[in-house]
Parts: C-alpha cells; sequence; structure tokens
C-alpha cells in the first residue's frame, strides 16, 4: 500500500478510488493542502489531486476555462490575466491565515466553495462552476454539467459536489465561467462610524444604483493591523466601485455626496484599493503568527453581523472585521473552546453559521468545525453522502 | 402530437381506490381544497407543452406548508404519487399529470411574506407570480432579476423547479443565482429549511441541487430570494443586420470584447415578421436577422459602452441601428420580444427547443437547424439569449395533423442532439420534463445517469414525486 496516492490519470485515480472502496480503505483527499489546519482530523490514506494538472480547454471569447482539478490556482489566474481575465468570484488566498504553505489547487478552490468580497454581486464559487468530472466512492467517472452558461439537464450535481470539502468525490476536472477584469477600481471610504452605523451606511449604499461591488467595515481595532493604503485615520467603512473608467468616476460622484450624511467621506483609487481588498479577501490582518488564536468564519444575514460582534464583546476578548455587508464577519477570538456561545448568538440574531477555520489541534478536536445541521437537514445530507459514497471512504469526520 | 412519448402506466390498484383517496383528501383539508369533478380537473390536464395530456387523479389547492405537509404525509403512507404544479407554464411537460397521481398545485400560496431591503431579500410563498415579486418592490427601488417571458403569470416555485432564466440573466444570473433558501416538503411530510438570509449555508449544497429538480426532491412551499437595486437607466437597443452568420459573429465579439450588456437577444426573420405582426415594435422588416443588445447603468456608462457595441456591430455588416428615444419606445420594444412565443402561437402550434451552446457554435446550430427543419419539410423562428447561447428554436406545425406532428417531433429531437454535440446541452431553463426525457442518455453516460437517479432516490426512495419526467422511464434502478 502507498503512503501517499498520487493518481496521473483519471482513470488511474478510479482503480484506485475502485480498489479502496473494496478494502473499505479511508482516504484523505487533498489538493495542495492548504487547508491542512481545518477541522477534525482525517484518517485515511493521502489521496491528491496534484498530479492531474493543467488547463485542458480555454477559449476566451466564450468565458469558460476547463482545467484538471489540481492544476495550481496561480497557473490559471496567471493564464486568465495575459487574457484580461479573471474568476470573478475573487478566489482568496489564505495560507497566511491557515499558517500553511503548498500549492492551492482549482481542485480545492472548488471542493470548499471559496469566494471573496466580490460574493454578494458575482456570487461564490458554485455560482461560476459550470461543469465537473469526478470519481465517486464505488470508483466510477462521472460528470455533471457542461460548458455552456445555462443548464437544466437533470439534477445538478455541480453545486452538490461545489463545496463537499471532498466528502462526495474525488474532482479530477472542472469547468468554469470567467469574467473581463474591471478596467478600473476606487474605493469610496466613510470614516469613523462605529459598526451598527456602518452596517447602515453599507446598507444604503447598496440600495443606490451605483453598483457597489465591495462592501466591507473595518472597525478602530483592526484598523492597524492592515497595511496604510491610503486609508484615513480611524474606523474605516469601504464601498468599491469597478467597471470604465468614465463609469467608474460617474459613480463615485453620485456615491460620494450620498454617503456625507453618515460620517466624512473620501476616496481611495486603483493600487491601494486594489490592495486593501486583496488584505480583505485574504484575511492577513488575522495571519497565523504562532499563537494559533481561534479564527472563526461567520456567514448570516449582513444586518445580524455587527450585533454578534456587539453581543460577544460584552462577554470575551474577540477581534472582528465585516465583509459582505456584514453578512462575512471575520472573528479572532481570544480564548479557546467558545463555540457554544458564538453559535448561541448566531442562533438568537436570526441564524447563518460559524465555521471554525483555525485553532490549535486540541481545540479543532472538541468542536464541530462547520455548524450543526437541523435535524431533517441532517439526515438528507447523510442520506445524499451514502448514494455517492456509501462506504463512507472520502475524508470520514471532514463535515462531521 | 405522435404521442411518441410514452407516460408511466397508470397504477390501477390507485385508480381503483381513486374515490376512497377523495374522501380522505377532502376529511382533513379545508373544504374547497380538494377538486375532482371533470370539469374542474380539465384545466390541468397539461402544461405549456399542450401536445400531450393526462386527466388527475385529484387535484389538491392547499393554502399552508402544513396543508402540504398533511397531502404529502397521506400519499407517502398510501404510495400515491404527487405532481407539484404552479401556474402549469412548463414547456417540457413538467407539470403534466397522471391518472393514478395527486396534482399539488401552489396557487393559492401567492402571499409576499417579508420584504427586507436592508438584508436586500424577499420571503415569499411557492405561488407568488414571477413579476408579482419585483412589482411588490419596484417603487423602492428594487427588482427580483431572472424574468422568464412567462413571468406575469409562472410562479417563484416553477422557477425554481426549471431554474429558470430569461433575457436579463446574462448579467444577472438564472433562478439558482437568485435563490437564497426555501421551505420544503419532503416526500413523506418533513418540512425542512435550507439556506436563509445568509449568502452561504452550512453543510452541502442542497438548496443548489433542489433548484432545477423538476418537482422529483420535494414541494417548495416558501423561498427567499435576492432583491437587487434598478440601475440607474436601461437602454434597449436594435441591430439589424444582412445576415444571420453577421448577427452571431458580433454577439461573440461583443462577449469577447469583455462588454457583458445586460441582455442580448437575437430574432431571425421568421420571427421579426411574427413580432412585428403581433407587437408594432418598429422592427426592421428588411434584415435578415436583429438583436436586441440592452445596456444599463448611468448616461455616460451606457454611452460608453454603447458606443463599443456599435463599432463591434460596424464590422460585421450591421444595417440598422435603432436607438429609442423614450421609456415608450425601449417598452415596445420589449414587448416584441417577450410576446415572441404567444404571438407564434397565434399563427401556428410550435414546440420550442431550448438547447444551450457554446457562443462559438451560434452559427453552426443556426445552419444545422435550418437544414434539419428543411429536411421534415417544416417551418422554424429563432429567438432566443444570444448572450449565454441559449437557443429557442420554434418549430411551426399543425398539432391537428399526425405527421407533421411526429415530424415536429423528431426534427426537435435531431436538433438538441445536434446541440449536445456541439458541445452544449439539451436544455438551458425549460428543464427535461417529459419533453426531453428520453434524449438524457445522449447527454449522459449511464453511470452519469444513475448517479442522478440515486441522489434522487436519497430524497424519494418510493419514487413518488413526479416520477414520469426527467429520467428515462426503462433503466431506472
Ligand atoms: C473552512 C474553509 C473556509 C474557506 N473559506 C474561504 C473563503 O471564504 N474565501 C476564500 O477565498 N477561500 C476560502 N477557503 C480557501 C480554499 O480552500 C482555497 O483557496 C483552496 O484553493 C485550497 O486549495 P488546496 O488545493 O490547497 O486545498 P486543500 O487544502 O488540499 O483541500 C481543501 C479541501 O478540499 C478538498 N479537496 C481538495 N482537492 C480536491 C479534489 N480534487 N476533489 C475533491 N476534494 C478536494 C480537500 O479534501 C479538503 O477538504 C476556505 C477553506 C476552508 C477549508
Ligand atoms: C409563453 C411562455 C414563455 C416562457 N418564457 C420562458 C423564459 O423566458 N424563460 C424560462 O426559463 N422559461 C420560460 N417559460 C417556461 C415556464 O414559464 C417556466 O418553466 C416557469 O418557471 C414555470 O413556472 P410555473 O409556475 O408555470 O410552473 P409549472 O409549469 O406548473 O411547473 C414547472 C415544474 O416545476 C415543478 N414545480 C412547480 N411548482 C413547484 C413547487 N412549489 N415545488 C416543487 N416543484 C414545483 C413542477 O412539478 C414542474 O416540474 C415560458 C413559458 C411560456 C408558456
Amino acid at each position: 500500500m502507498a503512503d501517499i496516492y498520487e493518481p496521473q490519470t483519471e482513470a488511474d485515480a478510479a482503480a484506485m478510488i475502485t480498489e479502496a472502496a473494496r478494502e473499505g480503505r479511508a482516504l484523505a483527499i487533498f489538493g495542495g493542502n492548504t487547508r491542512a489546519g481545518f477541522g477534525q482530523k482525517v484518517e485515511g490514506a493521502a489521496f491528491t489531486a496534484k498530479r492531474l494538472r493543467g488547463i485542458t480547454a480555454y477559449n476566451p471569447s466564450e468565458m469558460t476555462l476547463t482545467a484538471l482539478a489540481g492544476t495550481p490556482v496561480a497557473e490559471i489566474e496567471a493564464e486568465l490575466a495575459d487574457n484580461g481575465q479573471m474568476m470573478a468570484f475573487e478566489p482568496a488566498d489564505h495560507r497566511m491565515m491557515m499558517g500553511t504553505e503548498g500549492v492551492p489547487t482549482i481542485g480545492g478552490l472548488f471542493a470548499t466553495n471559496t469566494s471573496g468580497p466580490r460574493r454578494f454581486v458575482s456570487g461564490a464559487a458554485r455560482d461560476s462552476l459550470l461543469g465537473i468530472r469526478f470519481v465517486n466512492g464505488m470508483g466510477e467517472v462521472i460528470k455533471s454539467g457542461g460548458r455552456v452558461m445555462k443548464n437544466v439537464t437533470g439534477l445538478d450535481l455541480v453545486k452538490l459536489l461545489a463545496g463537499s470539502y471532498g466528502t462526495l468525490g474525488f474532482l479530477t476536472e472542472v469547468t468554469f465561467k470567467v469574467l473581463p477584469v474591471p478596467r478600473t477600481e476606487a474605493t469610496v471610504v466613510v470614516t469613523g462610524l462605529n459598526d451598527a452605523e456602518a452596517a447602515i451606511a453599507m446598507s444604503a449604499a447598496l440600495a443606490t444604483s451605483c453598483e457597489v461591488s465591495g462592501a466591507a467595515h473595518l472597525p478602530e481595532s483592526v484598523r492597524w493591523l492592515f497595511g496604510k493604503n491610503g486609508l484615513p485615520d480611524g474606523p474605516a467603512t469601504l464601498l468599491r466601485i469597478e467597471g470604465v473608467e468614465a463609469s467608474v468616476a460617474d459613480r463615485v460622484n453620485r456615491l460620494q455626496p450620498f454617503l456625507q450624511r453618515y460620517g466624512a467621506v473620501s476616496q481611495i483609487d486603483q493600487g491601494d484599493s486594489q490592495q486593501i481588498w486583496r488584505e480583505i479577501r485574504d484575511v492577513t490582518p488575522f495571519s497565523e503568527d504562532g499563537s494559533c488564536k481561534p479564527l472563526w468564519r461567520i456567514s448570516c444575514a449582513p444586518s445580524a453581523g455587527h450585533q454578534l460582534l456587539a453581543a460577544l464583546r460584552l462577554e470575551t476578548g474577540v477581534n472582528a472585521f465585516f465583509d459582505w455587508q456584514g453578512g462575512l464577519v471575520w472573528m479572532q477570538m481570544e480564548g479557546d473552546g467558545e463555540a457554544e456561545m458564538i453559535r448561541a448568538y448566531l442562533k438568537r440574531l436570526g441564524g447563518g453559521h460559524a465555521t471554525l477555520i483555525r485553532a490549535r489541534d486540541s481545540v479543532r478536536a472538541a468542536i464541530a468545525a462547520f455548524e450543526p445541521q437541523e435535524k431533517g437537514v441532517a439526515a438528507l445530507s447523510a442520506a445524499v453522502k451514502a448514494k455517492l459514497d456509501p462506504k463512507g471512504i472520502f475524508n470520514p469526520g471532514r463535515m462531521g | 402530437m405522435s404521442g411518441a412519448i410514452a407516460l408511466k402506466a397508470p397504477d390501477p390498484a390507485i385508480l381503483s381506490r381513486r374515490d376512497q383517496i377523495i374522501a380522505d383528501l377532502a376529511d382533513f383539508l379545508p373544504a374547497g381544497t380538494v377538486v375532482s369533478s371533470e370539469r374542474e380537473l380539465k384545466p390541468f390536464e397539461t402544461d405549456g407543452f399542450i401536445a400531450y395530456r393526462r386527466m388527475p387523479l385529484v387535484v389538491t389547492l392547499p393554502r399552508t406548508t402544513e396543508e402540504v405537509a398533511a397531502i404529502m404525509k397521506y400519499c407517502a403512507k398510501y404510495k400515491v404519487p404527487v405532481v407539484p404544479r404552479g401556474a402549469g407554464t412548463s414547456l417540457s411537460g413538467g407539470a403534466i399529470p397522471q391518472e393514478d397521481a395527486v396534482v399539488v398545485a401552489l396557487t393559492r400560496m401567492n402571499r409576499i411574506l417579508e420584504v427586507d431591503y436592508p438584508n436586500r431579500c424577499a420571503r415569499v410563498q411557492a405561488g407568488v407570480t414571477n413579476l408579482a415579486i419585483s412589482e411588490a418592490v419596484s417603487a423602492d427601488g428594487f427588482f427580483y432579476a431572472p424574468d422568464p417571458s412567462s413571468q406575469l403569470a409562472c410562479t417563484i416555485g416553477g422557477n425554481i423547479g426549471m431554474n429558470s432564466g430569461g433575457a436579463h440573466c446574462l448579467k444577472y444570473g438564472v433562478t439558482t443565482n437568485n435563490l437564497l433558501g426555501v421551505k420544503m416538503v419532503l416526500f413523506d411530510g418533513t418540512v425542512i429549511e435550507l439556506g436563509g438570509k445568509a449568502l452561504d449555508a452550512s453543510g452541502y449544497d442542497l438548496l443548489g441541487i433542489v433548484c432545477g429538480s423538476e418537482g422529483q426532491l420535494g414541494i417548495v412551499t416558501e423561498a427567499t430570494v435576492r432583491l437587487i437595486a434598478k440601475p440607474e437607466g436601461q437602454r434597449p437597443v436594435l441591430f439589424g443586420f444582412e445576415t444571420s452568420e453577421g448577427a452571431s459573429a458580433c454577439v461573440t465579439d461583443v462577449i469577447a470584447a469583455g462588454l457583458i450588456p445586460v441582455a442580448i437577444e437575437f430574432m431571425d426573420k421568421p420571427a421579426i415578421e411574427i413580432c412585428e405582426a403581433f407587437a408594432k415594435a418598429g422592427y426592421p422588416l428588411d434584415v435578415e436577422a436583429l438583436l436586441i443588445v440592452e445596456v444599463e447603468g448611468s448616461e455616460t456608462e451606457m454611452d460608453a459602452m454603447l458606443k463599443a457595441i456599435i463599432d463591434i456591430a460596424r464590422r460585421h455588416g450591421v444595417k440598422t441601428v435603432k436607438e429609442c428615444q423614450s421609456a415608450t419606445e425601449a417598452a415596445l420594444i420589449w414587448k416584441g420580444r417577450k410576446s415572441a412565443f404567444g404571438a407564434t402561437g397565434r399563427i401556428a402550434d410550435y414546440i420550442c427547443m431550448d438547447g444551450t451552446v457554446p457562443l462559438s457554435q451560434l452559427t453552426n446550430v443556426l445552419r444545422g437547424t435550418a437544414k434539419i427543419v428543411a429536411r421534415y419539410g417544416l417551418r422554424v423562428a429563432n429567438v432566443f439569449h444570444a448572450g449565454d447561447g441559449n437557443m429557442h428554436p420554434l418549430i411551426l406545425y399543425n398539432i391537428n395533423d399526425p405527421d407533421e406532428a411526429r415530424r415536429a417531433e423528431e426534427a426537435g429531437n435531431e436538433i438538441l442532439k445536434l446541440c449536445v454535440d456541439a458541445g452544449g446541452c439539451l436544455t438551458g431553463e425549460h428543464g427535461v420534463g417529459i419533453e426531453k426525457r428520453d434524449l438524457m442518455t445522449h447527454q449522459y453516460s449511464k453511470p452519469d445517469l444513475d448517479q442522478q437517479m440515486a441522489v434522487r432516490a436519497a430524497f424519494d426512495p418510493d419514487w413518488l414525486l413526479n416520477p414520469s419526467k426527467v429520467f428515462p422511464l426503462e433503466g431506472r434502478s
């Protein structure tokens, strides 16, 4: 038995998985393993897509790209950039946050359904994913979706596999939609707002016709952890505008006076704007510094984010900032094991989900990384898992 | 029609218990919820795919999730099939009943439950019409993006069933991209909630698989949908081309140039003539193909974008460019397009294909379509969402001529196979229903289909929900 499985082709992968299924042997699936520090430790033989590498089809005028699952994200981004295109969901590089090395792969990206600040306009990774090929837990090669923008031909297994963290199938190839890179960007900054005021200002900005494509709030307590980036001092509420020059200028000119009723307004342009959104995307303020403080990622209704933080601040040491208009909260906790408190408050505020992204091994072992599900949904999820991986060989324990 | 598509033979045991089933349902449902007389059942015997009809066993018109749950629980206990139904506008036969099935029609669940502007979403009952959502929030500057041409009638539950799209989906995405959550009743009456006001849900993306599942995984009773702030302005422009090839090439080049308008709609000459005769939209009649390109944003932005698009159109032999001067003119342009199916229906019977192809294949597939239809001695009008490659050839025929009907169906099948062979798929937004069910094997291998059916069985182990649809009847496990 190999220590580590590195299939060279899809057929290899299928053969190896068939054998593992026959022997009931668990496999720990990974790509670049940049998420090694996440969730429960997965027991199983290491099984990686990293040798399934390369862009198989890319026709910029069709705005789709097909690549083998182990292709480094960086390789794809470089190819897209050469053609003035991008993945609209802004995939993050979380190596600093996780304190890991390794090369993030495109398969890992879709397996975790990651998405950055543009999420609330352009959708998540799953919204860009058009087609997949994967090997199920019986070793069968399955395809779903295709390379066209619209498709309702049968059940959408593409969505199901996106964000399944390698627990339903081993992805071998993905096809996704790409978009042109906006020609320019600028960020309108409102300074001096507390978290509740910022929530109101962001919601008002998103109700305008200015097509804001990024809405984040950096409270005073995290401001210094970001680069200087041309931001004025104090808490900063950021609203990004992207597009062609004339249009960006026009929308910035409308948004600025509109936001003056909330606080002092200024503007940062292209380079600085890109830099600050990259830091938000990659969660650089909470980079792993050796202390391994628990890092939580909260997804909730945009108006609930600041209420959650206010409630937690009264009880514990927490530092945080908001993306997605407040609907995504990155929280770094001082103490360990506060899962129950976080989840209880979140529930009281209308629900959402709290994911423990990073913590010391002992803490991770004791806490469910993903939000526990309600009974009916959990039963259904288990039934679905049993249909794709009946022997439970893929990443046992990963999704709890 | 030829009736080439088989429907499941009804289960005689269920048919023989019809009176009992009706009595039982009437017993636990409020008065007026159960409909069983022949006259009342008649309107439910087909949907937008009128070539096929089947009378339902009985129709129920519940008003609450609890009533839906009670119906499902009963049907699961006695193993009676259920066909969920919205407005019955499906073009693929997705909502066509079967003689041994209870139809659960959601049209009475038509309330908007909550409009939440700070979180930019609305919670609605499944029987609310698509347009009603946009109308409810329009005065406050918002809209619900997916806009099927049938939006006046079709329900959000049906939109979820078919993952419906519309002209403006090029920019805003289809239903699945605009759906945040659902409340849904499973086959055995269990009520679950998936998603909610948060953008990401935890665990497997069950919402993603429910969307587009054609009523086979459960009955959706409530939905939470995204609301989007209306753009500053919108402007459709008409482009008339000398050739279809010129129009197709223009679409590809616009997209390739990184210009993504909100909509790019294509009409060929027959479609232009039909729509113009009906809507008097001012379409040019001396061109071979027409594009309606809509841009939005501020005046500056629209000007910049249109200028770039017009430059590209010039390179492809554009003959007429018609920018509209008023909101009335803009509305008229869209009226012509949105009434295309209705207008066609006035001059002939038609079946509407829905294959989607990669953009580079538009010209090839249009040519291939023309050849196929000519070979069967029929006529075709093309009117479709060109920006995302979603073709809608309307094959014209006479429903009362069995031979013509058979030819239309066969021509349609060939066209869909052509789409798949060109790297596309059988259906972009209308769903498989019964219409494309037997073509699924052309797009998917046996393991692909078996895997989908296995996942289906995780939701509905006894195959009671809309069982005659989507998957070929033979070879089911
Ligand atoms: C909990 C969590 C939250 C995240 N949130 C965000 C976010 O909000 N924004 C963002 O931009 N990024 C996010 N990510 C980041 C994302 O995981 C990386 O960007 C991705 O590229 C990692 O690639 P990798 O190859 O290193 O994956 P790995 O670390 O090797 O694997 C990550 C996960 O994907 C699975 N996997 C990897 N390859 C395959 C494959 N071929 N088939 C099936 N499964 C596979 C693994 O089993 C594992 O569960 C998140 C990751 C995690 C774990
Ligand atoms: C003139 C015309 C124009 C059209 N234009 C477009 C267009 O531009 N774009 C487009 O995408 N479609 C279009 N359609 C097709 C059709 O309108 C859509 O498929 C629509 O979403 C169907 O909605 P409905 O309420 O009529 O659903 P129905 O036809 O009643 O049902 C559709 C499917 O959904 C299921 N279903 C219905 N309600 C529920 C529920 N509550 N829970 C679970 N399953 C349910 C049914 O079982 C069925 O499988 C058009 C149709 C017509 C007649």
